[in-house]
């Protein structure tokens, strides 16, 4: 049995695939996505990229952490949202729930104002999806069966083959 | 925190290489990147000053191949050595599932390992963790040095409670592969039990 310290089900990540599809929508973002505070992506949405969306999101999470420890060193609880302008693209980062972090990238066919306005919405269901998905894990254990001593086995032999000098 | 995705199938894991300045974390996930193939690693990220030395940190994303339709990813993170990046350390060891310790087997850097290990101890310990909650390896690394301690030593003054550990050279690639192999599987093992 694998378990992990959190883990997203199939109906979460449907759930906040509707929020981060909506937002796209509405605020007219060219990619919306959801980090975790390790910096791993959990979701994306939006046009193909032609970076490095693994980088990307560690980059993200980095600078959402750097930032709120900057935040404490002056005297603020955290900041709640950041924003980094470009020439062409833009990036809005909003904070959710245990650490996640929502990620907007949008360009001149939108406003900052719209995405600042969508987002606040997306903030408050996402921070609901995830509070819920935490207190759901304190009950759902039985779904990490999928994962038992065989795969540990299996993965662990693709470990050795990886790294074999 | 390791991370298991339902829907995308997908397990993340994260490894931080701490240790003091110069040690060679970076030359050890360098390593890595060089010899592994395209397809199993992504994009080395290096947020490093002008002198090469790491002021956030290092970043590589590795995929093993799908077991029973899961992937199961390793993100690798090494820390800034120096003692003024602390603020950067603690950051980076959020999240951690397992922990790779490079060391500098060099008599002249005996007191920088000991200083990085308690700092070790205390960024832990303000995320309520320690040391025997985590999957923790050693590398003693740059056993080639005219002045390099015996194992034997090191493991008695830097490794009393015997963790896993490893002779390195990382610039060599010895001991890189054998390092981060048994890192990765003591957290799947921990995965297992937790």
């Amino acid at each position: 049995m694998v378990r992990a310290e959190w883990a997203i089900f199939e109906e979460d990540f449907w759930a906040i695939n509707n929020v981060l599809d909506d937002l796209l929508k509405s605020s007219k973002a060219g990619n919306v996505m959801l980090v975790d505070p390790t910096g791993q992506l959990v979701s994306h949405c939006g046009r193909d990229v032609d970076f490095d969306l693994t980088s990307f999101a560690s980059l993200c999470a980095a600078d959402f952490a750097a930032n709120y420890q900057l935040a404490k060193l002056i005297g603020e609880s955290d900041f709640s949202t950041l924003y980094h302008q470009g020439a062409k693209d833009s990036m809005f980062l909003g904070k959710i729930a245990k650490g996640v972090v929502l990620v907007v990238l949008f360009d001149k066919s939108t406003t900052l104002g719209l995405v600042r306005l969508r987002v606040r919405r997306a903030v408050a269901e996402l921070d609901k999806i995830i509070e819920t998905l935490y207190d759901k894990l304190e009950f759902r254990h039985e779904e990490y069966d999928a994962l038992d001593d065989t795969f540990t086995r299996e993965v662990e032999a693709e470990i050795d083959n990886l790294f074999a000098d | 925190m390791s991370l298991i995705n339902y829907s995308s199938r997908e397990i993340n894991c994260k490894v931080v290489y701490y240790g003091p300045g110069l040690g060679g974390k970076t030359t050890n996930i360098q390593y890595v990147y060089e010899k592994l193939s395209p397809e199993t690693k992504g994009k080395l990220v290096t947020l490093a000053t002008e002198m090469d030395r790491t002021l956030f940190f290092d970043f590589l994303p590795l995929e093993l191949g799908e077991v029973k339709g899961f992937k199961t990813r390793f993100h690798l993170y090494t820390v800034p050595g120096q003692v003024y990046y602390n603020a950067s350390r603690k950051l980076i060891l959020r999240g951690v599932d397992g922990i790779v310790f490079v060391a500098d087997s060099s008599e002249a850097r005996f007191d920088a390992n000991i200083e990085a290990l308690y700092n070790l101890h205390d960024n832990l310990k303000e995320y309520d963790l320690s040391l025997d909650q985590i999957p923790f390896v050693l590398q003693w690394n740059k056993r080639d040095m005219p002045d390099a301690i015996p194992v034997a030593e090191l493991n008695e003054e830097l490794n009393p409670e015997g963790y896993e550990n490893f002779e390195g050279i990382a610039v060599k690639g010895v001991g890189v592969f054998d390092t981060l192999k048994c890192v990765a599987k003591l957290i799947l093992r921990q995965l297992q039990t937790t």
